[in-house]
């Protein structure tokens, strides 16, 4: 297991598009390892693309378990987040969206920056696991965005190339 | 610790907006060997104004004469303060304030008091005046953390709408992937 090294732009690699993956061995069982201690080792750690650590395939990999968590343990209105815990997207697609909404992100590849960004409430999403099965998966709300933040990736894609006004926007509240 | 490469100044400059403001002042400061920083620049009723956080090998002296023609030039007032630079270090927000009513002397001050008692660390506040001179609307958006976390400011919310405005507030949570 290793930690791998975080490309940040401007790095050319963060803009090309990643290609399917074809052989589903014990090499790419060993990247997807070093892949997933180089999403915890970093801040944040809720996804992480395969492009950035300069690989490019369709790998990549989300967890929205502790930001989960921690929505449960608020004191006052504490959170049911609908999430899947940690998992393994290759070659994912997503094939259907519902909704949009405006929400704030920072990337490992962008260090120190944070903006807004819409995304798709609702999303079914296709993938292989990391034995070649094909799953599918509902998601919603920050899973749904992490899925498509990690997504964007693959195809050469920065939340920066998504950015919305970071002024004069209202945010609107959603009720419960 | 002599560095004199590391001088960092804020400059602010203050005048009646027309065209050109911007790509004079920054062709000014870059011809003179100066960087920038974070920079704030905006028009302010018929007014613009800009904060810079410029890097300058010479003094506060040198760099307001580096200045001093083109913003006679373009009737600009300028004031410069050394400053400690503290770039590559921002705070992420984790909740945003909205109020809005009609204008009236006092909203501004009462409203950050009593988010201020409520633990609102503010990172960021922009106020607008819209509508017209009969009835002006006063728009206020501040974004910042919540030192004593979100339901002692969800309380001063109330408090504030006491105060015959509209007031919201969300949550922000940042997904960082």
């Amino acid at each position: 297991m290793a930690v791998l090294d975080i490309i940040t732009y401007p790095d050319v690699r963060l803009k090309q598009v990643a290609e399917e993956v074809t052989q589903f061995d014990a090499s790419l069982e060993k990247f997807i390892f070093d892949l997933d201690e180089t999403m915890n080792a970093g801040p944040g750690g809720v996804g992480i693309a395969a492009t950035q650590v300069g690989f490019m395939k369709r790998i990549v990999i989300i967890d929205i378990s502790q930001y989960a968590e921690n929505q449960k343990l608020k004191s006052k209105k504490p959170k049911e987040i609908k999430h899947h815990g940690h998992l393994v997207l290759i070659n994912p697609e997503i094939i259907e969206w519902q909704g949009m909404k405006k929400g704030r992100e920072g990337c490992m590849s962008v260090p120190d920056f944070t903006g807004n960004v819409i995304r798709a409430e609702n999303i079914k999403l296709t993938a292989l696991d990391i034995k070649g099965q094909p799953q599918e998966y509902n998601m919603e709300g920050f899973e749904a965005r992490a899925a498509q933040h990690e997504i964007d990736h693959l195809d050469g894609l920065l939340f920066v190339d998504r950015l919305v006004s970071r002024r004069n926007d209202l945010f609107k509240r959603k009720s419960y | 610790m002599t560095d004199d490469k590391d001088k960092w100044y804020m400059v602010t400059l203050i005048g009646k907006d027309r065209m050109g403001i911007v790509s004079h002042v920054t062709s000014a400061l870059y011809e003179n060997g100066a960087n920038l920083g974070e920079t704030s620049m905006m028009r302010l009723g018929g007014n613009f104004s800009i904060m810079m956080m410029v890097e300058f090998s010479g003094s506060r002296k040198e760099l307001h004469d580096a200045l001093s023609s083109v913003t006679d030039s373009l009737a600009l007032h300028l004031h410069i303060d050394k400053i400690k630079a503290e770039l590559h270090k921002h705070y992420i927000p984790d909740v945003r304030v909205s109020v809005y009513g009609a204008d009236r002397s006092g909203i501004v001050s009462k409203v950050t008091s009593i988010l201020d008692q409520a633990g609102l660390y503010i990172l960021d506040l922009e106020s607008d005046v819209a509508g017209d001179e009969e009835k002006p609307l006063y728009i206020m958006h501040i974004e910042g953390q919540a030192k004593q976390g979100i339901s002692s400011l969800e309380s001063a919310l109330q408090i504030i709408k006491e105060l015959g405005v509209d007031a919201e507030l969300v949550e922000i949570d940042t997904l960082i992937a």
